[in-house]
């Protein structure tokens, strides 16, 4: 199991640690700084800190045996005179780092290897933790990225990366708005991965175009992985077959629309989501918090109440801001008003760790 | 030379002093400042080296004309000022 959880705020990156079967705030880093996601890479031990400064760009921060250094944020190459890159919607896509929107490790085969998914819809690679990083040319200059379209963001989001813990040279993508992309050969070649999927807010002759589907969240389960969970702007999202198809999940209450998705580390049949009203006013049903789990692979599921707020709650769990440990038994979330709730029992009871943290972005389970 | 000032709140992030340099344009001022301190290029310009876009820059009392080519014309006694615009913040 993880004693430490670490989350990351509008203003400052907290880590929260059980001691005594109590969880506390044991310490903040870059307090007053919006940290908007952190990752730990178990191979070499190196915790990464992602900021976005409001005047000074996003930024990338390392941590060494306790020390914090910046290290390179991923960056665009320049521009060609005179090209025209446009997004689904027509708008100029700039061709710099407006946010940094995922991050994960390679293989265990791959030490060093990080994949990191940005904001306006580049993807890079590092080989050297970090230390420099090169886009992903095949999947920038595939013509069908012209086609995607931010959602929530002014411009496409790579929000999820799931490297195939079978083989390290698939790996997974999910884009918001772009649907799910896959790569079998590390990166050169790419290919759109949403047959299934359907956005109820496009014209009908577009709505089930694979390539403009807005999975909010992708997850992986590590114990089959052919199987995925997609929390998926329209709904909740089921794939048997490693992303070539994908089946909806219906009748799913109190609301089938959120952000977040958790995926049990050996039960590929249950998972976790965070549901809001759809879609334009984002709130709690009813002002009720709740997290809802299915073990059926999506036929039923629990609504999970047991310890979370039931009056005026107002908390949205952004996509990154709902993660499971190892064990499969704790759970975290944290919200945008800065309510942070943890389970020790796969989500029948919650307990409140904060309700005065800044809004968070994410949360991570760390060792 | 031309004086360069950057904003107290970068400090917080990066070491920063008032520098001068040589220059005839903002571009040429700033890339000489740069060059000592390759790290503070990316918290005033973009992945394409235009300013970014909640930064501000004011050249002896008036706010810079090009932000992308940053061409602006500077004399030895310009004093080149670069601030966080009132956005982004």
């Amino acid at each position: 199991m993880s004693d430490r959880l670490v989350v990351s705020t509008r203003k400052g990156l907290f880590t929260i640690e059980r001691s005594g079967g109590a969880w506390r705030v044991a310490g903040a880093d870059f307090l007053g700084d919006n940290v908007t996601l952190f990752f730990h890479d178990q191979r070499s031990g190196h915790d990464y800190a992602a900021l976005n400064h409001g005047h000074f760009g996003a930024k990338l921060h390392r941590r060494t045996n306790g020390r914090w250094e910046e290290i390179a944020a991923p960056a665009y190459p320049p521009k060609p005179e005179g090209l025209i890159d446009r997004d689904g919607w027509g708008k100029d896509i700039p061709y710099s780092l407006i946010n940094i929107f995922s991050l994960e490790a390679g293989g265990p085969d791959e030490d060093g290897f990080l994949w990191c998914g940005t904001i306006p819809g580049g993807l890079f690679h590092s080989r050297d933790h970090g230390e420099t990083w090169e886009l992903i040319r095949a999947l920038w200059d595939h013509p069908k990225r012209q086609q995607w379209s931010g959602g929530g963001t002014d411009w496409p989001a790579i929000h999820s990366i799931c490297v195939d813990p079978r083989d390290s040279a698939i790996v997974r993508i999910g884009i918001s708005c772009g649907g799910v992309w896959e790569t079998r050969d590390g990166g050169k070649t790419w290919a759109c991965r949403a047959d299934g999927m359907f956005a109820a807010f496009l014209p009908p002759e577009m709505s089930r175009d694979p390539n403009l589907q807005d999975p909010h969240c992708l997850v992986q389960s590590p114990s089959a992985p052919d199987r995925l969970w997609v929390q998926h702007h329209n709904g909740i999202f089921r794939s048997d077959d490693g992303s070539a198809s994908w089946r909806e999940i219906v009748d799913v209450p109190p609301s089938s629309f959120g952000f977040a998705v958790a995926v049990h580390p050996r039960e590929p049949d249950t998972a976790w989501f965070a549901p809001a009203i759809k879609d334009e006013r984002r709130i709690p049903v009813d002002g009720k918090l709740v997290v809802t789990r299915t073990r059926d692979g999506g036929q039923t599921f629990d609504v999970l109440r047991e310890g979370l707020p039931q009056s005026h709650a107002y908390d949205v769990v952004y996509r990154h801001a709902m993660a499971i440990d190892e064990s499969g038994d704790r759970l975290a979330f944290a919200t945008t008003t800065g309510g942070l709730y943890l389970t020790e029992d796969q989500g029948d009871r919650w307990r409140e760790i904060s309700h005065t943290l800044p809004p968070a972005h994410a949360v991570r389970f760390a060792p | 030379m031309a004086r360069i000032v950057f904003t107290a709140n970068l400090e917080r992030h990066i070491d920063c002093p008032a520098n001068e340099a040589e220059g005839a344009t903002v571009r040429e001022a700033l890339e000489a400042v740069f060059r000592t301190n390759e790290r503070l290029r990316g918290y005033v310009l973009d992945d394409q080296s235009a300013l970014r876009r909640h930064m501000a820059i004011v050249v002896d009392g008036k706010p810079l004309r090009d932000r992308v080519a940053l061409s602006d014309p500077i004399s030895a006694a310009s004093a080149i000022y670069v601030l966080q615009a009132l956005s982004g913040g």
